[in-house]
């Protein structure tokens, strides 16, 4: 890594936590469990890494063990980000189902 | 440049979504098209990242589909099957997969180097970066994963019988803080020494063993009602695990979503930690339930369905105060269906007072409310309805207890401070509770002691088909 891609990394990384803070100001409680759900299914952002580290050959008993490490990777970050915006989904659909009944 | 160098704007793309979607998440009226924005951004990172692989000369697909598949399915299952009583502890596993996923992300960048001896490391700045952003991938991941696992069996425990949680402990001695602070120290050193012997099995091992048991001992002693508080903060550093994990592999996308995800899961944490009165060091580092279990020495007779059946009958208002004892019984429908025989026969306005933290999340009640159609402009914020209860006949206090105990506003034990739902001031009050047993936080209530509180002990949907019973036969 050179001095100039790690400074461009901790700016992105820096930049970002700023915006972070920012993005979220006042939340309804009714709102935080999804919210807190749908972060989580963001952060399975890892399977972007997991996915560099499996693209390795499978060579069945023999395939290397980082290999295989990083394919459990994909499947925990797949569990976090698929079940994640389902179950978000999932009690966004109910809150949203209500908001419809008061409009009538 | 060639083709492929321009593959990095795809996760430009989805970085973009990922923050409209945060920030449509925080609003009730674009949450949905919030989550799908969120979603798309990851729809467009992994296609990304393949499309990547495709064009550096080819991908092996066996373990990347498999994977995929296997996962999507997995998760798909888990999401669709729960029930919405489950949901806060579902949310806790799914934040310990994505905690374990970076930090074995970073494991297997490690592994590397050690299963393939003629792999030269990088070197200087290089190899610093790495095994810097490696460990402390490891610490958050793995403490994440252990604390995600320990949180969802606190957040389970007392489901099967309220008096079974209480064997859980929701304190600790306070030496354990001292610990924390080692172990961090500890794992800090164990950095420090794995950049000088990047390939020594042994400090990979210790890293990984010293981060779950900082996990474990993190949630270990907090009390149950802030349990959900720290979900919040292990969701914020399982995006600081993902953003570490970018400086491992160098993908700018990981990082700019991480750290998205810990900053604003942060925020959220201080949000709700202010809906309770309390602040984050608190919760971390002051046990919320007391250090024993308050002995009951009172009685109190329960009272039965048809007796309460009398007493609603001319009640011109009646608020209903659900808490966690409906969400196990799931009786919201029965709710639902008392709420509607007061309506049609006696012409009653019924209400209901959420608690903030009622549940075992924010927005827990909501849910299960809105699951039996109860109309959303009847759920009232307990800001708002507090001022109702003095004019109000009757409160319903659904498998409820430190959310309205009287205890918290005499400031001083383990409730003091916290706000509370005013169902005390109602001119009669009834509750449904299974026991005179204490609740989360390990606090008698005086509430139910008083000549105007009738019990009626029994599971909350069993209670419930009674009363609406009772009220039919009159």
């Amino acid at each position: 890594m050179t001095p100039e891609l790690l400074i461009g990394s901790v700016t992105l990384f820096v930049l970002s936590i700023f915006l972070g803070f920012e993005l979220i100001t006042k939340v309804p409680s009714m709102l935080h469990t999804p919210l807190m759900s749908g972060a989580n299914a963001i952060s399975g952002i890892s399977v972007v890494g997991a996915l560099y580290g499996a693209n390795v050959a499978f060579e069945g008993g023999s395939t290397s063990l980082s290999g295989l490490l990083a394919f459990l990777a994909i499947v925990l970050a797949m569990i976090n980000v698929i079940g994640g915006f389902a179950v978000t989904n999932r009690m966004l659909n109910m809150i949203a189902g209500k908001n419809k009944k008061k409009e009538d | 440049m060639e083709f492929g160098e321009w593959i990095s704007i795809g996760y430009l793309i989805s970085a973009c979504l990922f923050i409209l979607g945060l920030k449509k998440l925080g609003h009730p009226r674009t949450a949905p098209s919030g989550n799908k924005l969120g979603s798309m951004g990851m729809l467009v990172a992994v296609l990304t990242t393949v499309t990547d692989m495709y064009l550096e000369g080819g991908a092996e697909w066996t373990l990347i589909i498999s994977g995929i598949l296997v996962g999507s399915t997995i998760g798909y299952i888990m999401a669709v099957k729960v029930e919405m009583t489950g949901m806060p502890e579902l949310v806790a596993l799914f934040n310990g997969f994505g905690g374990a996923a970076s930090a074995l992300v970073a494991l297997s960048e490690s592994w590397k180097y050690i299963e393939n001896p003629e792999l030269s490391l990088p070197t200087g700045l290089g190899l610093e970066v790495l095994m810097i952003a490696a460990g402390l991938s490891a610490l958050v991941g793995w403490m994440t994963l252990t604390g995600s696992i320990l949180a969802m069996y606190k957040l389970k425990g007392g489901v099967e019988i309220f008096g079974k949680w209480f064997r859980t402990p929701t304190w600790g001695p306070s030496y354990l803080n001292y610990i924390k602070i080692l172990l961090i120290g500890l794992v800090i050193v164990l950095i420090y020494l794995s950049i000088s012997d990047p390939r020594n099995e042994d400090i990979l091992y210790s890293i990984i063993a010293v981060s779950s048991i900082l996990g474990i001992i993190l949630v270990l002693p907090i009390g149950g009602a802030d349990m959900p508080v720290v979900v919040s903060l292990l969701n914020s550093l399982s995006g600081i695990a993902a953003a570490f994990t970018g400086f491992i592999i160098g993908n700018s996308v990981l990082i700019v979503a991480g750290s998205l995800v810990g900053a604003s899961g942060l925020i959220l944490t201080f949000i709700m930690c202010k809906a309770m009165n309390r602040t984050l060091p608190d919760v971390l580092f002051k046990s919320f339930g007391g250090s024993e279990k308050v002995s009951l020495t009172r009685t109190k007779v329960g009272s039965d369905a048809e007796e309460v059946a009398m007493m609603v009958d001319g009640a011109q208002k009646v608020i209903i105060v659900p808490g966690y004892g409906m969400a196990v019984s799931q009786c919201q429908h029965q709710v639902k269906e008392f709420a509607d025989l007061l309506q049609d026969r006696f012409d009653t306005e019924v209400k209901y007072a959420i608690h903030p933290v009622a549940g075992r999340m924010p927005g827990h009640m909501n849910v299960l409310l809105a699951e039996a159609n109860i109309p959303y402009d009847q759920l009232i914020d307990m800001e708002d309805i507090n001022s109702e209860f003095p004019e109000c006949d009757m409160a319903v206090v659904i498998g409820a207890n430190d959310t309205c105990n009287p205890a918290a506003r005499t400031g001083e034990g383990p409730l003091a401070g916290m706000p509370i739902i005013d169902a005390d001031k109602a001119r009669t009050v009834v509750i449904i509770k299974r026991s005179l047993s204490v609740g989360y936080a390990g606090v008698d209530n005086d509430l139910f002691y008083e000549d105007k509180t009738m019990m009626l002990f029994g599971d909350g949907k069993k209670m419930m088909n009674e009363l609406n019973a009772a009220i039919k036969e009159l």
